[in-house]
């Protein structure tokens, strides 16, 4: 009996309550549909002085000097401050870094210092990991993950694979999703991905976590239309391409021939 | 032949790199006799090897008897000057490699190394083999891509450059052209 005095309101809170769920799920899916319709939009005007935060995710040994190389172009007025993670099993790649943000203060007479910090980020799980520990290191790779993200909240995040990059970026979606940063990520497939790409890659151009997603072969951008062909970003500064290639001429027994390697020409 | 300034030293060397990677199979292959000879043959007088974590050791010899001299390391800082006085690279898969040799117009036979799991790498090797850039071999083939090589119509590789990234990723973020 003391069921029914209270009918009205019994009845209706399991509705409530469901409706409340449905109504957040509604908000939750409704606010990923606008993030990915808004994901790859250039974004508006902004002044040439304006500052970015920047997440560079270093890979190892290729991928790291790839991004180097993108580095050594991009204007680091810019993209500051800059912020460096790589696998905590990688210690070359942040060296690497390190060495490249030196140069570049020596390079400034002082007057403004170069603002970058190195960190390092778990693996998830380490090549020949069983899958029964690989659980709870996935589970503390992300928590950390998380955890550097919340004090980055970078406005730029570039990668170029491998694995080490996937959560980040995911973190990085979720943020916009949310609400708490929203953060253009550029993903640069690796050169030598000719036919197919990488997992990353895949992942982050199905599902629409890239914004701008760069290949360095015509073929693959043939097959992911998408994605924005670039050539290859492996370079060597123009004197030393010049001298090599004299010394080329005259040193071994390779003739200059017609070039087909549809390579952007400097 | 053309090379006039190895032709003065009288050495042409091949310099043969695993990287940072083990790569016993090619090791042992360029320390075969038949690899050796066939070296000997197009007209190479050192063979200089970095094998890397590899446990294989190739048999030293300093080629005073008119065979090939060969001489090895593990790892080296100098791996560029290596590269620079070499005639003739033989490579392992890796894009680091191929990419610092061709850039200083080297020519190169890259050796795709067949235990490898997950061998995406020979796709690089094979694409640019087909251009024509370098010669793409196994270790077992070697010896036959040495003997049928033709090193004049190998392609000089033109270096590429990141400036096309930095440009669209200075757009896409609204920064003005400069």
């Amino acid at each position: 009996m003391e069921k029914n005095t209270g009918c009205p309101f019994s009845n209706l809170s399991p509705n409530l309550g469901i409706t409340c769920f449905i109504a957040f799920i509604t908000v939750i899916l409704v606010r990923v549909l606008y993030v990915i319709y808004w994901t790859g939009k250039p974004l508006n005007k902004r002044s040439p002085q304006q500052t970015l935060s920047t997440l560079i995710v270093l890979g190892s040994g290729g991928h790291t000097a790839e991004m180097i190389n993108l580095l050594l172009v991009l204007q680091k007025d810019r993209f500051t401050p800059r912020f460096y993670i790589a696998a905590a099993t990688d210690n070359m790649s942040l060296q690497k870094a390190r060495v490249l943000e030196n140069s570049w203060a020596d390079s400034q007479s002082g007057v403004e210092r170069i603002s970058a910090e190195f960190m390092q980020i778990y693996r998830s799980r380490e090549v020949g990991q069983s899958y029964v520990t690989s659980v709870w290191t996935t589970l503390v790779a992300t928590a950390h993950a998380l955890w550097l993200m919340i004090k980055i909240r970078p406005q730029v995040v570039l990668c170029n694979g491998p694995g080490t990059c996937i959560p980040l970026c995911v973190i990085a979606f979720i943020f916009k999703v949310i609400g708490i940063r929203w953060s253009s990520i550029f993903y640069v497939e690796s050169i030598a991905r000719v036919k197919k790409l990488s997992l990353s890659g895949l992942l982050l151009y199905k599902l629409q976590i890239a914004d701008q997603f760069f290949v360095q072969w015509p073929q693959l951008q043939r097959k992911y239309p998408r994605a924005h062909y670039v050539g290859c970003l492996i370079f060597v500064n123009k004197s030393c391409v010049s001298e090599s290639i004299k010394a080329q001429q005259a040193d071994t027994d390779i003739v200059q021939t017609q070039d087909q390697l549809p390579n952007i020409r400097t | 032949m053309g090379d006039s300034k190895d032709g003065v030293k009288g050495k042409r060397v091949v310099f043969v790199t695993v990287g940072t990677t083990c790569f016993d199979a090619l090791v042992k292959v360029v320390d075969s006799q038949q690899v050796k000879d066939e070296l000997l043959r197009r007209g190479f007088s050192n063979l200089l090897i970095q094998m890397g974590r590899g446990s294989y050791l190739p048999t030293k010899s300093s080629g005073d008897d008119g065979s090939l001299a060969v001489d090895y390391f593990t790892f080296s800082s100098s791996i560029a000057d290596h590269l620079r006085s070499a005639s003739l690279v033989i490579s392992h898969a890796g894009s680091g490699s191929i990419f610092e040799t061709l850039q200083l117009g080297k020519p190169l036979i890259v050796v795709v190394n067949e235990d490898l799991m997950d061998n995406h790498q020979s796709e690089l090797a094979e694409e640019l083999a087909e251009r024509r850039h370098l010669y793409c071999a196994r270790p077992p083939t070697l010896c036959q891509t040495i003997a049928g090589m033709d090193l004049k119509s190998l392609v000089p590789y033109s270096p590429g450059d990141a400036t096309r990234v930095a440009k669209l990723i200075n757009r896409y973020l609204g920064f003005p052209e400069e």
